[in-house]
């Protein structure tokens, strides 16, 4: 059977009279792709920032492989999950080298973080090349690409995306989308929350459609693609 | 390393150049204030907290260096230390509420802190002697001596700079939300920053008050704090090189400019205005000097 790797149970959020979630659930399966689909300003961000301990939240729990996920960001970091923030928020006044060096700051084993390295040349060729470069100077799908592989230096056993193809040009998109793929085949569990319901439908094996804090609904995601209330109101123009 | 070896030289060239007294006041002076001023660097320019307080530190190193040693006969070295440390404690304590808020709390804790010490060295007449100063401070701040803290200090911070606690800083200076993504507790690193520069700034005063002989408290008035800030900021925000450069600079044109030195606020002043609008990333921007030799642009 599989494992559940994580679970969010009820979860609401109010900043002051604004509900931005209420009472939504979710799972995640091991080795899995789930994404959280909706429109802007229905809660997607705040669910993942919830999840990360950087927003309280009023009700639920969370729960990692079954026992309860701490509050405090720099504990669930630890325990497994990283994530790379809406807006990539990478360190611009930085080096390259430098923002990956500080994804990995929350492990010891030198060794595996020389690996992990090499690892993420592998996945994005660019970033190696532009090691020594500040990353304020890089191109949008470089910055993203390195906030990727910045998350993915924690060696978490989640990685989280919030929006990843926001203000990229399409063709980087799929590109981008084509490594999450990758990094998820070699065991890394994905949690994506997205906009574009295409490409996330595209790339993920069940979703949810997160409508004004309110769960509208889950399944698979080839079975959502084909379902004519999310092709009218989210597949419409998306590319 | 080169850039280890390039220090030590400029240290080599301070301690053993052939100098009148006068000129070798100012090199003890201009070491003196490098290392308060480094201490700030770190705290303002790597980790982005401002201070409008931080001669408090450099008072409460100097009164402990002194007292241990004038009152205790405790020798040199073990006051020294001992004047950082009673920096970091006072540090610890100030930091330990106000860097949990975000925002600018620290920079009018700060202020207010500043003034706290001052009133304090004022008032306790039995123990510090109040605003008469303290004298008779065994003259232990040689050329030499001043000149190695500078220079062993300098090393060791821009190595530190460069370590996984110096990217610590940096992280939670430039956006402390993508900091804690990373795992970082960033009121931890905002208090590691905060107690280090108080470090510095205990042993810059420790070494004042062996270089004067005689301190007191009007030395480490806002004056001074405000001074220390605003040669951190003329220096670049971010870069150590720019910091000691700006330090070294502005005790040079101080001291050369003595009768104009009640001037001295004017003159920072003005400095700051002709920064601001010339160069707005202060003298060296967030580069190290080597980096600006080797045309790496912002
Ligand atoms: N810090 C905040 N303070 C107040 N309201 C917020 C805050 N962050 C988000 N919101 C509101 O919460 C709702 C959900 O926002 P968000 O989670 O950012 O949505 P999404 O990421 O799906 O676009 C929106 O109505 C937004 O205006
Ligand atoms: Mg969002």
């Amino acid at each position: 059977m599989e494992k559940i790797l994580l679970e969010a149970q009820d979860i609401t959020v109010n900043y002051g009279a604004i509900k931005a979630l209420s009472g939504f659930s979710l799972k995640l399966m091991e080795h899995e792709i789930v994404s959280v689909i909706g429109a802007n300003g229905a809660g997607k961000s705040t669910f993942m920032n919830a999840l990360m301990g950087m927003v309280r939240i009023t009700g639920g729990k969370f729960f990692l492989e079954g026992s309860p996920l701490s509050s405090k960001n720099y504990k669930i970091v630890r325990s497994g999950l990283s994530l790379v923030p809406e807006g990539r928020r990478i360190f611009t006044p930085l080096t390259v080298e430098e923002n990956l060096r500080i994804g990995a700051f929350s492990r010891k084993n030198r060794n595996e973080i020389r690996d992990d390295y090499d690892w993420i040349f592998s996945l994005f060729p660019i970033l190696k090349e532009r090691l020594k470069q500040y990353a304020g100077t890089l191109s949008g799908g470089e910055q993203q690409m390195l906030a990727i592989g910045r998350a993915l230096m924690a060696k978490p056993k989640i990685l989280l995306l919030d929006e990843p193809s926001l203000g990229l040009a399409p063709i980087i998109i799929q590109n981008i989308f084509k490594e999450l793929k990758r990094i998820n085949e070699q065991g890394v569990s994905i949690l994506l929350v997205e906009q574009n319901a295409k490409q996330a439908l595209l790339l993920s094996h069940r979703a949810y459609v997160l409508q004004t804090g309110r769960l509208l609904k889950e399944g698979f995601s080839r079975d959502l693609l084909e379902d004519s209330d999310i092709k009218a109101a989210y597949l419409g123009q998306s590319s | 390393m080169k850039r280890n070896i390039i220090l030590i030289l400029i240290g080599l060239a301070l301690a053993l150049w052939p100098l009148g007294g006068y000129q070798e006041g100012i090199i003890i002076l201009m070491c003196i204030n490098c290392v308060a001023a480094m201490g700030v660097s770190i705290l303002t320019g790597f980790t982005g907290i401002f201070t409008l307080g931080h001669a408090a530190y450099m008072a409460l190193g100097a009164y402990t260096a002194a007292i241990l040693t004038v009152r205790y006969g405790i020798s040199v070295f073990p006051s020294i230390l001992a004047g950082g440390f009673m920096a970091i404690l006072v540090a610890w304590l100030i930091g330990l509420p106000t860097l949990k808020l975000t925002g600018d709390y620290y920079a009018i804790a700060s202020l207010g802190l500043c003034e706290a010490i001052r009133l304090i060295l004022e008032n306790w007449q039995s123990f510090t002697r109040g605003s008469r100063g303290f004298p008779g401070i065994e003259p232990y701040t040689t050329r030499g001596f001043a000149v190695t803290i500078f220079i062993f200090l300098a090393i060791i911070t821009f190595n530190f700079l460069e370590s996984r606690l110096g990217r610590e800083l940096k992280a939670s200076r430039d956006d402390g939300v993508a900091a804690s993504l990373m795992g970082f507790d960033t009121h931890k690193s905002k208090m590691k920053a905060l107690v280090i520069s108080a470090f510095y700034c205990g042993i810059s005063g420790a070494l004042l008050g062996g270089y004067m002989g005689f301190i007191q408290p009007s030395m480490f008035d806002m004056m001074k704090s405000t001074e220390l800030t605003a040669v951190v900021v003329f220096g670049g925000l971010g870069s150590l090189s720019g910091t000691i450069l700006g330090s070294a600079a502005i005790t040079l044109i101080m001291e050369y400019f003595r009768d104009i030195s009640q001037y001295r606020m004017l003159i920072y002043g003005l400095l700051l205005v002709i920064i601001m609008v010339f160069r707005p990333e202060g003298l060296l921007g967030s580069r190290e000097i080597w980096d600006l030799k080797m045309g790496v642009k912002k």
